[in-house]
């Protein structure tokens, strides 16, 4: 309610940096959004918090990276028709990069702990986490690495100090069909009825003649495609070090957790609410703590969420949950 | 089930004794039985003791710089923050290995235990003047002096609080759960203390400069005339040797009050509920009341090491304190065995050992030695790639550690081998688990 009012009253002050943040928000919830959906993903079927989720995105981030500098070689001064080629077959690779690294880290760690208990695979998770990381670094080094701006900083429209930019449309513009089609990949292929059996029920799913372990990776494939995207996003606006996914990755499961883990649009809910609360904390309002703080802001509303509402703004009471 | 086990000690005893009666070392072998237990009980321990006590001693003779592989043995001054993170490693076991909460911001206690320090022995609060038994500072020093000593025991029932305010709301949780709230706090109190430099203008933190520098423990001038004491450890010449023992008395008290714990009725009720909630529970174990316990405990420890090394590194720093330190601890829980505290001791030592110099010389000798000029590895650069490297083979072929919990092992012996090897963990198992098929003990 507090916060209600603060909203409120800072739009009531200053308008037009109200709605230049709102957008912003949006924008930035949109990608963590793509992550967030990995994570539910993965948490609704094997009830794991796969750690290593973030790593894998800033394993693509920085692949796409090399991808559209050294391999593409695009920059500002390429043709429009140029820039767009190169970023959907950046997109196509990523998807594909990313979908391929999160299947290979389940079927290599997690499969072989698939009767061993849930803290077990957790460790697991924590330690393929590190383990990516590394990689990352092995392969990238410490640097940040970045674009050059593809897409034109230069705004769409502008309506009395409010300003939309074509990079923030540019991240709408991509991710809204993603999600579109990722609903309907969940709710009405053949596939996606298979993965909600088995997050339902795996043992009664095997019954039914579903392929348990292929579904799984599906699942991974899935989530790690959705990274690819959300990595080649976040990279066309901010840059991405091999450390970068540890804590966007823990912004976006707090996204999760508040949407309802395990549940879809509640995924996207909650990396929208996250983005505003965290465009809203690093804007120019009076009382904003800063982007100093941030993180623990999204960290105390985590914990705030799982102490009194485990199951999220739109997740079920669960028997574990409640 | 006693009887049986009688038996089969006794028909192994005699199968031993045939073999060394063989081999013609039962002289030796009976000579060892008719002591008296407590002595064959405690003479290893005792051993090791003395080995590690006298370690300042030697180590000058021991050959340096030459050693193949590992170059050198560390240095008393690594030494110091071998044992400090040993401590904090058997500090983590109680929480982990005991009670099977998987806690991923130990680092949190660590903090508060360091920060503490840094209050009340630093003069960070210019504001005030306060002495109290503080050694090797004028009277005149502005800011909080209390000695040490109490600082250690105040560092630790505060950082004990810390983890009861912490447990009270989120012990509810299920483990997942639970783990990563342990992680929101463990990246919040970093933060915090990076932050609280300016908290409505007051300096609580003093930001990313950390508190420096931090009062030495000692025993103060009077002692020093009397009996000889050191008087403030960093102003004498052996100041490193003198931190060692006194770490080597934290890490010992650590071990004894974790095996005494482990032995009572408040460690027997942390196993069980480590081997089933459920069933804990109904037999009338407090749940939170005994977790909050193990919580609470697990940061004792951790804040007495993290005001013990705070006062030997003479500041507390906020880059100290992040995610790393918490999985390299459980790293030295899981690699140990979760629960067997002579495992943890010795994966602490390693592993520690590793972080502060060992994997820098070992990176070295291969660079050296194995791996051609042009292709050299900065292996130091990759150290917490193999940590996860390590939890994660860990948890895949031997998840009841290198050095399995003694109960454990008498848990297989028992249940006539049929008992899955790996039982360990099914007793880490949380009691609403969906696929749980593990096969009862006993």
């Amino acid at each position: 309610m507090l916060f209600l009012a603060w909203l409120g009253w800072n739009l009531a002050d200053r308008p037009t940096d109200f709605f230049n943040i709102f957008l912003i928000g949006l924008t930035q919830g949109s990608v963590y959004a793509l992550v967030a959906l990995g994570y539910t993903l993965v948490y609704g079927i094997l009830q794991l918090i796969n750690f290593a989720h973030g790593d894998v995105f800033a394993l693509t981030g920085l692949f796409a990276s090399s991808l559209i500098t050294d391999r593409f070689q695009l920059d500002e001064t390429s043709t429009a028709l140029v820039i767009v080629g190169g970023l959907l077959a950046t997109f196509l690779i990523c998807m594909a990069f990313g979908a391929l690294v999160n299947a290979t880290i389940e079927l290599v760690a997690y499969r072989r702990l698939r009767s061993a208990p849930r803290l077990a695979v957790l460790i697991t998770a924590v330690g393929m986490s590190f383990i990516v990381q590394n990689i990352s670094l092995a392969i990238f080094n410490v640097n940040f690495r970045s674009v050059p701006p593809l897409i034109s900083d230069s705004n769409v429209f502008t309506v009395g100090g409010v300003h939309y930019s074509w990079q923030a449309l540019f991240v709408v513009l991509v991710t809204a069909p993603v999600l579109v089609l990722l609903t309907w990949l969940v709710k009405s292929t053949r596939q996606g009825k298979a993965m909600r059996a088995t997050a339902q029920d795996p043992e009664a799913s095997a019954m039914m003649g579903i392929n348990v372990n292929r579904t799984i990776s599906f699942t991974f494939l899935l989530a790690g495609g959705l990274a690819g995207i959300g990595a080649v996003l976040f990279l066309v606006e901010f840059n991405v070090r091999y450390d970068t996914g540890f804590e966007l990755g823990l912004i976006a499961f707090t996204a999760a957790v508040l949407g309802g883990i395990g549940n879809l649009s509640g995924a996207v809910l909650g990396a929208i609410i996250i983005g505003m609360i965290q465009a809203f904390n690093e804007g120019p309002f009076l009382w904003a703590p800063g982007s100093d703080w941030t993180r623990s802001i999204v960290f105390g509303i985590l914990i705030a969420i799982l102490v009194f509402r485990p199951e999220g703004l739109l997740g079920e009471r669960t028997p574990e949950g409640g | 089930m006693p009887r049986r086990r009688d038996r089969a000690r006794s028909s192994l005893r005699g199968y031993r004794a045939d073999a060394s009666r063989r081999s013609g070392l039962h002289v030796v072998g009976d000579g060892w039985r008719t002591l008296p237990r407590p002595v064959r009980q405690f003479s290893p321990a005792i051993a090791l003791l003395v080995l590690a006590a006298t370690y300042p001693l030697y180590l000058s003779s021991l050959p340096s710089g030459n050693v193949p592989i590992i170059h050198s043995f560390p240095s008393v001054r690594s030494a110091v923050t071998i044992l400090v993170f040993t401590t904090m490693a058997v500090g983590l076991n109680v929480v982990v290995g005991y009670c099977g909460l998987l806690d991923l911001g130990y680092v949190a206690f660590y903090a508060i235990g360091a920060y503490t320090a840094g209050w009340l022995a630093s003069g960070q609060f210019q504001q005030v003047r306060f002495h109290f038994g503080s050694v090797g500072v004028t009277h005149t020093a502005n800011g909080i002096h209390i000695s040490i000593w109490l600082v250690l025991v105040l560092a630790a029932l505060l950082t004990a609080l810390g983890g009861i305010l912490i447990g009270l709301p989120t012990l509810r949780l299920r483990g997942d759960y639970l783990a990563i709230v342990t992680l929101g706090f463990g990246e919040i109190i970093p933060q915090f203390v990076r932050n609280a430099d300016s908290l409505h203008g007051f300096d609580l933190t003093n930001g990313t400069f950390g508190i420096s520098p931090i009062d030495s423990p000692g025993f103060g001038n009077s002692l020093k005339t009397s009996l000889g004491l050191p008087s403030a450890y960093s102003q004498d010449f052996d100041a490193d040797r003198l931190f060692f023992w006194t770490a080597l008395g934290i890490l010992i008290l650590t071990i004894v009050c974790c095996i005494r714990l482990r032995d009572s009725r408040l460690g027997r009720a942390w196993i069980a509920i480590r081997e089933d909630e459920t069933a804990a529970g109904a037999m009338g174990i407090p749940l939170m009341r005994t977790k909050t316990w193990a919580y609470a405990i697990g940061a004792f420890f951790g804040g007495i090491s993290g005001a013990y090394i705070a006062s030997f590194n003479a500041g507390a720093f906020p880059s100290q304190f992040n995610f790393n330190i918490s999985v390299f601890l459980l790293c030295m829980v899981i690699l140990g065995g979760m629960g067997s505290i002579w495992g943890v001791v010795v994966a602490g030592v390693i592993l520690s050992w590793l972080n502060v110099e060992g994997l820098a010389n070992i990176g070295t000798w291969l660079n050296d030695n194995i791996f051609p000029a042009g292709h050299q590895i900065e292996v130091a650069k990759y150290q917490f790639g193999i940590y996860g490297v390590i939890i994660v083979l860990m948890m895949m072929f031997r998840p009841q550690g290198l050095i399995p919990e003694a109960r454990r092992k008498r848990e297989i012996e028992e249940s006539g081998g049929h008992g899955p090897l790996d039982s360990s963990l099914y007793e880490m198992r949380s009691a609403d688990e969906r696929g749980g098929t593990g096969v009862p003990h006993g």
